[in-house]
């Protein structure tokens, strides 16, 4: 028993003797700042979670200059929140510990994003958000807390009013019982229930794989649309599987569905029939020409195509080194306060990002989401920014 | 060998007066390390370590528990308040030890191997956010479409009510669990309890119709802490204010007083545990554990003693869910994967199954591990990756160094790791449990390793 | 030749051949008499008008149309998760222990086959072959897969369990769960290292896409087209070899006979001079061999695979193999045709049934409520004997 409790014993002591052998006094860069990035980078949804790293280190890469000319030296910290609401919130209290860190780009799940953000506010830090579209990131009214994607409640109402205009009467309505995928699908049949479309049926699942079983009812009343709220991963395959199975209708699916790789899986059963559409916050190459550099640099530098809210993450990211940028000017040329920055995010006007122009209104929404309704024209995954604009929407989130 | 030469140095200064000097010195020297520099994870480290001082070495009872006493309730607040990392640190660390401590009885004790354990947090959880929260008036709203105006049905200070409701209502769910799989082979039984931990997250994600009971993926917020007395943060502010170096806000005074609660709680938890180790409910599980038949033989009523380790491991659990959902006013179904569940059997396994001490170090190691030395070391090595840093002798660029490498990125396999190792070179744990020989009555009990 | 045919026991080919049927058969009318007895009992009721409103037909008549095809659907899973369970059951019949890592090996054996086929379609190969050429592609990628998920098992096995042999049924268990972690994230190490993805999509090629049309149903103003696409009849096919080859070899030859001895009685067998640890090394093998094999079939039956695409078909073909009667052959195709029926059956009709009140998203709950309910009453499983506690 003792020899194990002196094993065990001996690593803390040489954990405590390296302390003070390394010291470790972090002689800061009195000109040094940080910014954090939160995604999840392990587990089955890092997928996306690294690409949006990825899309804000391309960012500070590309964009840091400004900053760089005036002396400061900008680095990344990349936190890995792993979908899992304790380690963020671990994480942001590790985040607001450090002073150098002037702001944070983050979270990918809004589950994550609620509870760290609270940490943010108390903290004042500025946190620009890539991807939580969540009403209650917002709507609780922080000053440090804004977003640069549209809300559910709009996207699911854009993507219903589209439906009704293509002539659908009948939906079913499916989603991927996560917060982002079930809140636009609620607001889609709300919406749909509201203008007069019968809404066949209401479902989600969190199976990525065997949809035989869902597509028996949708068959069954064979719909003129069917709505996905989620991922492409897993809407590219219930849509792969309901054409094999003779649906001829129309899809339709939310900014999540934006990736070449649903082509990839899909391929030619997304132009079959009534075709495919997705809404979408994220303009297309011919819309931002922001958007094709992008990826071209993207596939350059991680040798793979950009997942949805990349690009988002570039455009967070870009966000916080203007608003940094902003307050150090106002600062003389000094590291500016966290308050300073955060102020300085909300005063940015018409920022022109790759994903559309930002201006916050007064709880951190986008003041005009720019929507876009795509069609996917081909097959072929290398013409998926091909894809063609069929509807452009201007809407202001609701106040509040 | 060097074991030997460790161990003869540790029994040199494991007498006298140096027990006390050493843990006063390593307590000092981690409380100033962590003060001369507040960032640092070695300096923390050396602070938490001063724990197992206190553990390891022989001192006066009432010494150790004046200088426990010192370390858990001034020293870490203030340490705690001047970077709220570190007591989110300690507070998880001490979530987790409670909820190793609950799978403790049942896979340590009882021998029954639960792969859902984490369905009984959530049940505290969602039992808390239910009643504490504006929830009761949004059944009949689809999650998202509610109004935000909506009135709270129970005042804060119910929390306090309700982490002994959770006790009875996380033990009754563990009873209506276990009657049913407990005739179950060790194996099925572990594979049953995987599948009711999936059920529950199952249902918290899916409840949201035909009445909105858990707001599915969405999760429920803001749900109510209990109120913070004002005179409580003056008085803190005006005894801590200046060793704190700022004041201490109504933010940080709420993670001070959940630290305490979940530090009560553990307290609570091992004093139950302890007792009922020694008493002939404890015997008895132990029966069974080791050799069913046999217990049975013995009239040991099986399915009572499975029920009772069943029931007493999901109590503590539920009343930490009640605790979580407070200290972070927000729960969804993400917090309640099978990966949790793994991971509070990590700790388990790598203290030592049935051993106290072990489930506490296993909680703290895997919990500072997951926090702090592989983000730790993630951060670090993304910031060699900014840097023109070149690793000596092979001439590699760190810039070139691929991010999939990120320590950060392979808690699993951290995970699978430690369990894999631990089955193979040491099952009993890092603190294995004592185990008594009991000889015929008469004969004093024999304490071995 | 005739002396070579003698040699094969035709009795333990066509066996597990009139298995399958009547379990189809006797699930598939279990199962549909009691939709169509819930239909008829909820015709009149709100949840009959409600589907009146919405489809246009009686709820009797949807659920008497749709019947068929949700037969079709739920044998499909079904030998999917039988062919998984084998995995499962192989090991446990000898072993006693559930090897939780199988879920993984399933995946390696999914991703081998895949990255194989990427590889091919990159270079041109799968564009240009012939339907002929494609099922030779086709098999060459699932015996690859095979090869590897059979290396894996026997590695596995060897560095991880061997050395727990002897030790409490939970030790092997608990490094099991372990390994199944381990490799969960070295699956998305090499993947991330090497293409930087994360979604692999099985290339489509060949005709494995196309459906046979059956025929064409009439529900309300709408029809339903009655049919089954090719690759589900490959899988439904490969799994009955897999499970005939398997029976045989358990059954009907030299090894098979030293498997059961071991599996009923280690030492005894060890004393008959066979070598026990080749024969568990064997064991791992075909286990490994048959997972590997599905996990191609999987990729190719649902296109998308991940690092963790195991998790879940592990998790049900292992209920599967429990609800058969685990280290039952036939128990778990058993298991896994009436889970496949369960799920599917829960899947397609809940959300009518319960007036959207609670639909698919139940359908996994479905499958352990089952489990647990089969558990209870039948402890060994459905096809089980009654072994008691085994020391």
């Amino acid at each position: 028993m003792f020899k194990h409790m002196s094993k065990v014993f001996s690593l803390f002591v040489a954990a405590s003797m390296t302390v003070t052998a390394c010291g470790l006094a972090s002689a800061a860069d009195s000109k040094a700042i940080k910014v954090a990035t939160q995604s999840p980078l392990s587990g089955d949804q890092s997928v996306v979670g690294v690409d949006m790293k990825r899309g804000a280190e391309l960012a500070l890469e590309q964009l840091g200059k400004p900053l760089a000319d005036m002396g400061f030296k900008v680095e990344l910290a990349p936190f890995d929140d792993q979908a899992n609401p304790d380690t963020g919130v671990a994480n942001a209290k590790r985040i607001v510990s450090d002073p150098a860190i002037l702001a944070i780009m983050g979270h990918y799940n809004s589950g994550v994003q609620i509870p760290s953000s609270e940490v943010y506010h108390t903290s004042g830090l500025a946190n620009v958000s890539p991807a939580n579209t969540n009403p209650k990131v917002t709507t609780r009214g922080y000053m440090e807390i804004n977003r640069i994607v549209g809300r559910d409640d709009v996207q699911g109402v854009v993507g219903a009013d589209f439906a009704l205009g293509l002539g659908a009467k009948t939906v079913f309505v499916l989603h991927d019982k996560t917060a982002y995928g079930q809140g636009i699908a609620e607001f889609f049949k709300k919406r749909a229930d509201e203008i007069g479309m019968k809404v066949l049926g209401f479902e989600g699942t969190e199976e990525k794989a065997n949809f035989d079983a869902l597509l028996s009812p949708i068959l069954a009343g064979n719909p003129d649309l069917v709505y996905f709220g989620g991922m492409y991963s897993q809407a590219a395959v219930l849509f792969k599987q309901a054409r094999e199975r003779g649906y001829a209708g129309t899809f339709l699916s939310d900014d999540g569905f934006d990736s070449s790789d649903a082509s990839k899986i899909a391929g030619q059963t997304l132009i079959d029939g009534g075709g495919s559409y997705y809404s979408t916050v994220s303009g297309p190459a011919s819309v931002y020409a922001g958007t094709a550099k992008f990826i071209a640099d993207f596939k350059a530098k991680y040798n793979s195509d950009p997942q949805p809210f990349a690009a988002q993450g570039y455009d967070s990211m870009a966000i916080i080194l203007k608003a940094i940028e902003n307050a150090a000017k106002a600062a003389d040329g000094a590291v500016p306060t966290r308050a300073a920055v955060a102020q300085a995010v909300r005063e940015l006007k018409n920022f022109p990002g790759i994903t559309g122009t930002f201006t916050f209104n007064q709880i951190g929404d986008p003041t005009v989401a720019k929507y876009f309704v795509l069609k996917v024209n081909s097959a072929d995954p290398a013409k998926w920014s091909k894809n063609s604009i069929v509807k452009t929407l201007d809407i202001a989130p609701p106040q509040q | 060998m060097i074991t030997t030469g460790f161990r003869q140095l540790f029994d040199r200064f494991n007498h006298g007066l140096w027990p006390c000097a050493i843990i006063i010195g390593h307590t000092l020297l981690g409380t100033f390390l962590v003060y001369s520099t507040p960032r640092s994870s070695l300096a923390f480290l050396a602070l938490v370590s001063s724990f197992f001082s206190l553990y390891y070495f022989k001192a006066d009872t009432r010494f150790k528990i004046v200088a426990g006493v010192l370390l858990a309730l001034v020293v870490i607040p203030v340490v705690g308040v001047r970077n709220i990392f570190y007591l989110e640190v300690i507070f998880q660390i001490c979530v987790f030890a409670a909820l190793a401590l609950g799978l403790n009885i049942v896979v340590g004790f009882a021998g029954l191997l639960d792969l859902g354990y984490v369905a009984f947090y959530a049940v505290g959880a969602y039992l808390w956010a239910f009643f504490g929260s504006q929830q009761f008036y949004v059944l009949h709203f689809a999650p998202g479409t509610q109004p935000s105006n909506l009135p709270f049905l129970l005042p804060g200070d119910a929390f306090y009510l309700f982490m002994f409701l959770a006790i009875i209502v996380a033990a009754i769910t563990g009873v209506f669990l276990g009657l049913p799989v407990l005739r179950l082979r060790g194996d099925y039984l572990a594979i049953v309890t995987l599948g009711f931990g999936e059920v529950i997250r199952v249902l918290a994600n899916n409840l949201d119709k035909p009445l909105n009971f858990t707001n599915g993926p969405q999760g429920i917020t803001p749900i109510q802490r209990p109120t913070m007395p004002e005179p409580l943060v003056d008085s803190f502010n005006n005894v801590f204010g200046s060793l704190i170096g700022h004041q201490a806000s109504i933010a940080d005074m709420y993670n001070v007083m959940f630290y305490f609660l979940a530090l009560a709680m553990i307290i609570v938890i091992i004093f139950v545990t302890r007792r009922i180790d020694d008493s002939k409910i404890g015997r008895a599980w132990t029966a069974v554990r080791e050799d069913e038949t046999a217990a049975i033989a013995m009239g040991i009523p099986l399915v009572r003693m499975k029920l009772a380790a069943f029931a007493m491991g999901a109590s503590f659990a539920g009343v930490m869910g009640v605790l979580l959902a407070a200290s972070r006013t927000f729960i969804s179904p993400e917090s309640f994967s099978f990966m949790q569940s793994i991971g509070v059997l990590t700790m388990v396994i790598l203290g030592g199954s049935g051993s106290i001490p072990g489930a506490i170090l296993g909680a703290a190691t895997v919990t500072l591990l997951n926090l702090q030395i592989l983000q730790g070391f993630s951060l670090y090595l993304s910031e060699l990756r900014q840097s023109d840093a070149v690793i000596p002798l092979i001439n590699f660029a760190w810039r070139d160094l691929s991010t999939q490498l990120d320590p950060a990125k392979y808690q699993r396999l951290l995970f699978g790791l430690i369990l894999i190792l631990m089955m193979i070179f040491r099952p009993g744990g890092l603190i294995p449990a004592k185990r008594r020989k009991r000889r015929l009555a008469g004969e004093e009990a024999v304490t071995e390793q | 030749m005739n002396r070579f045919l003698q040699s094969i026991n035709a009795r333990e080919l066509i066996r597990p051949l009139g298995q399958m049927v009547v379990f189809s058969l006797g699930s598939a009318i279990v199962l549909s008499s009691i939709v169509l007895t819930l239909a008829l009992g909820l015709d009149q009721t709100a949840v009959g008008l409600a589907l009146q409103d919405k489809y246009n037909v009686s709820l009797y008549t949807y659920t008497l149309v749709n019947l068929p095809q949700v037969v079709i659907d739920g044998l499909t899973i079904g030998f999917v998760y039988a062919a998984i369970a084998l995995g499962y059951t192989m090991v446990y019949g000898v072993l006693e222990f559930i090897n939780f890592a199988h879920s993984e090996i399933f995946a390696v054996g999914a991703f081998v086959g895949v990255e194989i086929l990427i590889a091919l379609d990159h270079s041109g190969l799968l564009r240009s072959a012939s339907l002929g050429m494609s099922y030779v592609l086709l098999t060459f990628a699932i015996i690859s897969g095979m090869v590897a998920a059979g290396a894996l098992a026997v590695t596995v096995e060897r560095v991880a369990y061997r050395p727990l042999r002897g030790a409490s049924r939970l030790v092997p268990l608990i490094s099991a769960i372990g390994v199944s972690f381990l490799l969960q994230d070295l699956i998305r190490l090499v993947e991330g290292l090497t293409t930087g993805d994360f979604n692999r999509i099985f290339p489509s090629f060949g005709n494995f896409d196309q459906r046979l049309n059956f025929g064409k149903l009439a529900l309300g103003e709408t029809t339903i087209n009655l049919g089954i696409s090719i690759k589900s009849i490959i899988v439904i096919v490969a799994a009955m070899l897999m499970l005939m080859g398997l029976n045989y070899l358990v059954n009907a030859t030299r090894i098979g006979k030293a498997i059961r001895a071991v599996a009923q009685d280690r030492p005894t067998a060890s004393l008959m001079g066979i070598n026990v640890n080749r024969i568990i090394s064997i064991t791992f093998l075909v286990g490994g061999l048959l997972g590997g094999a599905a996990g191609v079939l999987y990729a190719l039956k649902f296109t998308r695979i991940d690092p963790f695409v195991g998790f879940f078909p592990g998790l049900k073909a292992f209920a599967a193999a429990v609800l058969g009667g685990i280290g039952n052959l036939t128990g778990a195709l058993l298991g896994g045709i009436v889970l496949g029926m369960l799920e599917t059956f829960a899947g397609s009709y809940m959300g009518v049934f319960t007036m959207g009140a609670a639909g698919s998203e139940y359908k996994d709950i479905f499958a352990f409520s089952i489990l647990i309910l089969v558990l209870i009453f039948r402890p060994q499983g459905l096809m089980g004997e009654n072994v008691g506690q085994k020391a």
